[in-house]
């Protein structure tokens, strides 16, 4: 359904590439927990004006990475700062620009949405009354009703109105859809939607539905082990991860090509495929290497990618 | 307007919502001098991220298809019919080269391809008939 919004301007006015100081730079970031890396030599950047989806298992440390973006963990060892601050240090400062939403139940139970609400405009100059009302009545919400009395699904609006009512320039997002319901997960793609049609501002989100990445991200981090493994634009992504597909000259039937550098093979019928960097500018002379030729290559989905690359 | 996305075959959202729009100009489904819808209406409709639409009409009006007219909006432009039809044979043709590319190797010939193509085609056309309508139709 299309909701008409006259308060949020139209995107058409953004200008086409907005080049400015990133919104989120982070240098070499390590973080140890113990002697486990949780997050190891994390160097990137977060464009302004991008939504940007983190994906990676459970325990890769996405989690660590958003709680160090939002001031709640200082860095150990590298850098990071929001807005050109470092959140760690300033967190008023930087909080007050930033929406967020985090993983774990942290709203104040024994409060009423109203009470929290109206906790939360003190806190922020930018508070948007009207656009409260507007996101109460979007998502339904009985504003007299204590939190802890609410479902898990009105808990998450309740959130989501507090992380947007401010008309944050900078939305962080930890696990927003999982375990909701299809209804609570569209209401969070459309404020994402929103959010990012509303000039200039930037998205950061963490998440296990892949789906849902796919269709709002301009820009897909992934993280296995605390490393970042790939950190850039969705399409170009799509463009270079490729499922090809091989033909071996002398196949025995069982051996799979000795190409195991460029990725995981499976057999299918006659053929073996496994998704590639095309970008590899080793691909084609390997495959000739072992006397293969290259059937096809086609795109894979997003899914298809993580599963391929998360492990 | 009716576009469909789909996450499964990798192409590029961007890029679906282009061939789409060309191909219900080029069957009049969008007439020129109509207006599109703006940029994040039709996100939420599609629940995509607005930039992907943005980019999608930039690319539209790059080829010709669609104008922008001062401020106001984004519409299909007079020569954008003729223009969607090209693209959508140049598409074809790409699609047209893979297979040939391919029957090649599995060692047909172009006269063998096209009596398959004809025998694939009827098989489907049964295959949608005993579906009954509005079923088994290809999206």
């Amino acid at each position: 359904m299309i909701q008409q919004n006259s308060v949020v301007p139209m995107v058409e006015e953004k200008p086409v590439e907005v080049k400015k100081q990133p919104i989120v730079q982070i240098r070499n970031l390590t973080r140890k927990f113990g002697s486990a890396h949780a997050l190891d030599n994390v160097t990137m950047e977060i464009p302004r004006g991008v939504v940007m989806g983190l994906v990676g298992l459970n325990g890769a440390g996405k989690t660590t990475l958003l709680k160090h973006i939002l001031g709640m963990y200082r860095a150990q060892e590298g850098s990071v700062s929001v807005f050109g601050c470092d959140p760690s240090r300033d967190p008023v400062k930087v909080l007050s620009r930033v929406g967020y939403l985090t993983e774990e139940d942290s709203l104040p139970g024994w409060m009423t949405a109203e009470q929290l609400l109206s906790f939360s405009r003190s806190f922020y100059p930018d508070w948007d009354s009207e656009y409260e009302r507007e996101l109460l009545d979007t998502f339904d919400l009985d504003p007299s009703r204590r939190i802890d009395r609410m479902s898990k699904g009105q808990k998450a609006r309740v959130g989501l109105t507090v992380a947007l009512a401010h008309r944050p320039e900078f939305l962080v997002l930890d696990e927003p859809g999982s375990g909701l319901d299809p209804v609570v997960r569209n209401d969070i793609l459309n404020a994402i939607i929103r959010t990012i049609a509303d000039s200039g501002k930037t998205v950061l989100f963490s998440s296990h539905l892949l789906d849902e990445v796919q269709r709002v991200s301009d820009e897909v981090a992934l993280i296995r082990g605390g490393k970042l493994v790939e950190c850039g634009p969705l399409d170009s992504l799509q463009t270079r991860y490729q499922r090809v597909t091989l033909k071996l000259d002398n196949d025995n039937g069982s051996d799979a090509p000795d190409l195991d550098a460029l990725g995981k093979w499976n057999r299918s019928g006659s053929e073996w495929s496994a998704i590639v960097d095309l970008e590899d500018d080793s691909l084609e002379k390997a495959v000739a290497s072992i006397g293969a030729k290259i059937v096809r290559t086609h795109g894979v989905s997003l899914n298809e990618w993580f599963i391929n690359s998360a492990r | 307007m009716d576009i469909r996305i789909s996450l499964t075959d990798g192409v590029p959202i961007y890029q679906q919502i282009v061939t789409q729009v060309r191909y219900l100009i080029a069957a009049g489904s969008l007439e020129p001098g109509i207006e599109m819808p703006p940029i994040r209406v039709l996100a939420e409709q599609l629940q995509v991220n607005p930039n992907t639409v943005a980019r999608a009409y930039r690319e539209l009006e790059l080829e010709g298809t669609v104008e922008k007219r001062s401020t106001r909006g984004t519409f299909v432009s007079d020569s954008g019919s003729k223009l969607a039809t090209r693209h959508r044979q140049a598409a074809l043709h790409e699609r047209i080269d893979q297979l040939l590319a391919e029957s090649t190797q599995l060692g047909f010939s172009v006269d063998q391809l096209i009596k398959e193509i004809h025998s694939r085609s009827r098989v489907m056309e049964r295959m949608q008939k005993k579906a009954g309508p509005g079923r088994g139709k290809s999206a």
